[in-house]
């Protein structure tokens, strides 16, 4: 009973999806907005089909998403040890909070001027702002994961002379890991958007770049195209990642 | 045991003076790294004369106004959305496919409808402010207490004030959540729109004042930009705890 319900419901799902894109071609074809800002999808995907020929999507892809993950490795690294080090280290956290708290609202892509002063129009500046503005989400999760270890944990390791590294790789780490994931997930999408931002304002190959400069020669079919690519990266890193989460969280659910 | 308090201070007072004296002294370069004395002065004269004012009012407009719009697309799509399970069946795949799409991916789009100006940057903020307020309110609502709605059907009360005696009140805290955490996506998609290519306001007076070998000032406006974050977020914080926490369940009834 239900799961013909669900089927139905799925049905709908999809005919909503199609009739979104059948309305926009329909409003496309008649003309109500001027078809130089919105071509149809049929033109769209005609552009699509022409990029993929040049060689326009693959190669551009794979560079955006390499320098958005290197960023995002980067961040996620540095982010994990610091938040750790800042929940279970007083001192460490007597030192750094107060610096961390100032630069974490600042926003990401407002050290781009500063890192094309050090750095120039590179791939290297491109990578480190990419890393800066990933940094916060998997510092603040890694943080609250690591400060809520249970006391009796603390008090077994304690009682079993565990020493402070065995501590961290065996209790500390395993019960932060679910707050870290949730953090790497919204790094992830903040990486993907300084990828974006980084391309357009340092001319670096890339998704971005390419679609800034199908919107400076008017070919809005490809800055469509363009745009929906980045889109359909987007989804795909985000859904590898939430699969890469539950295959090592499996422990959790079985153990429950 | 003195030095306790201001442990925190220690390291950024450190690296301020470091920094001075190197720059003093010829060891950092003097193109990229001006030194604090500098920096100070023209954040201080960019203060007087205005500039910086009107940078940050424009960017500010085109964060408020965007966030205004995003946050009222999205709880309303959020409350259809979240009254019916159905809708959301057939809505939500839709929706969660053009989700992932980034913001600044809208950038050349909104670019070529509109041109340069706050209208193409409301654009894109609005987009962005969107999300978290619609995901927020479409949980707040599903989260509503079902026997509230029940009463709502037995008194037979109109959709309008059923929206507005029950779902908005009961929703109105987590909403706030979402709106908060929209505020802080709305000034960064500001800055970051106006850094890559819209001509006005904070971002694009970093972006100039860089390009136009000027690091003390893209420096000060830098440090501008965080107080002003810092400052929108305590603002937004604040006004939370004062008029929107007796809406949470287990929080005052009378203000």
């Amino acid at each position: 009973m239900m799961s013909r319900r669900g089927l139905l419901l799925k049905v709908a799902a999809v005919i909503f999806a199609a009739a979104v894109i059948y309305l926009w071609q329909l409003a496309a074809d008649a003309r109500l907005i001027s078809p130089v800002f919105f071509p149809s999808p049929t033109r769209t995907w005609g552009a699509f089909l022409a990029m993929e020929e040049r060689g326009d999507v693959w190669g551009p892809m794979a560079s955006t998403a390499l320098r958005m993950f290197y960023g995002w490795v980067l961040a996620s690294l540095a982010g994990i040890v610091l938040g750790g080090a800042i929940a279970r280290s007083g001192p460490v956290r007597a030192y750094l909070e107060p610096l961390l708290e100032f630069l974490r609202p600042l926003p990401a892509s407002a050290i781009i001027p500063p890192a094309i002063l050090f750095l120039g129009l590179t791939s290297k500046m491109a990578v480190t702002v990419i890393a800066f503005g990933a940094l916060w989400p998997v510092l603040l999760g890694s943080y609250h994961g690591f400060r809520s270890v249970p006391p009796q944990l603390v008090e077994m390791a304690a009682a079993m002379r565990m020493k402070s590294m065995a501590f961290v790789w065996k209790v500390a780490l395993p019960n932060a890991l679910p707050d870290i994931f949730a953090g790497v997930r919204v790094s992830l999408a903040i990486a993907l958007i300084l990828a974006v931002v980084t391309e357009m304002q340092a001319a670096q190959t890339g998704l971005g770049f390419n679609i800034l400069m199908a919107q400076r020669s008017f070919r809005s079919p490809e800055l469509y195209a363009g745009t929906i690519v980045l889109g359909i990266l987007g989804f795909f890193t985000n859904y590898a990642l939430v699969r890469a989460e539950k295959r090592l969280l499996r422990w959790r659910t079985l153990t429950r | 045991m003195k030095l306790g308090r201001y442990r925190g201070a220690l390291i950024p007072v450190s690296l301020i003076a470091l920094w001075e004296i190197g720059a003093q002294t010829g060891v950092l370069p003097h193109d990229t790294m001006s030194q604090p004395s500098e920096i100070a002065v023209a954040g201080w004269d960019a203060l007087l004369d205005g500039s910086l004012l009107l940078a940050t009012v424009q960017t500010f407009q085109s964060a408020l106004l965007g966030l205004a719009l995003g946050s009222t697309i999205g709880i309303c799509l959020g409350i259809c959305i979240g009254l019916s399970p159905i809708l959301e069946a057939v809505v939500g795949p839709t929706l969660d496919t053009v989700r992932p799409i980034p913001a600044v991916a809208l950038i050349p789009l909104a670019l070529l409808i509109y041109g340069f100006g706050v209208r193409m940057e409301v654009l894109v903020i609005t987009y962005a402010t969107v999300w978290p307020v619609l995901i927020v309110t479409i949980s707040a609502v599903r989260g509503i207490e079902p026997r509230l709605l029940e009463v709502a059907q037995t008194l037979e009360m109109p959709t309008l004030s059923r929206m507005r005696r029950i779902v908005l009140p009961a929703a109105l805290a987590r909403i706030a959540v979402g709106i908060r955490v929209s505020a802080g996506v709305a000034l960064v998609v500001a800055v970051t729109v106006e850094i890559v290519l819209n001509p006005q306001g904070l971002g694009y007076g970093m972006i100039i004042a860089a390009q136009s070998l000027r690091p003390e000032l893209m420096w000060a406006e830098l440090l501008w930009v965080g107080f002003a974050g810092w400052a929108f977020n305590t603002l937004l914080l604040t006004i939370d705890r004062r008029w929107l926490r007796r809406y949470q369940p287990g929080g005052a009834q009378t203000p």
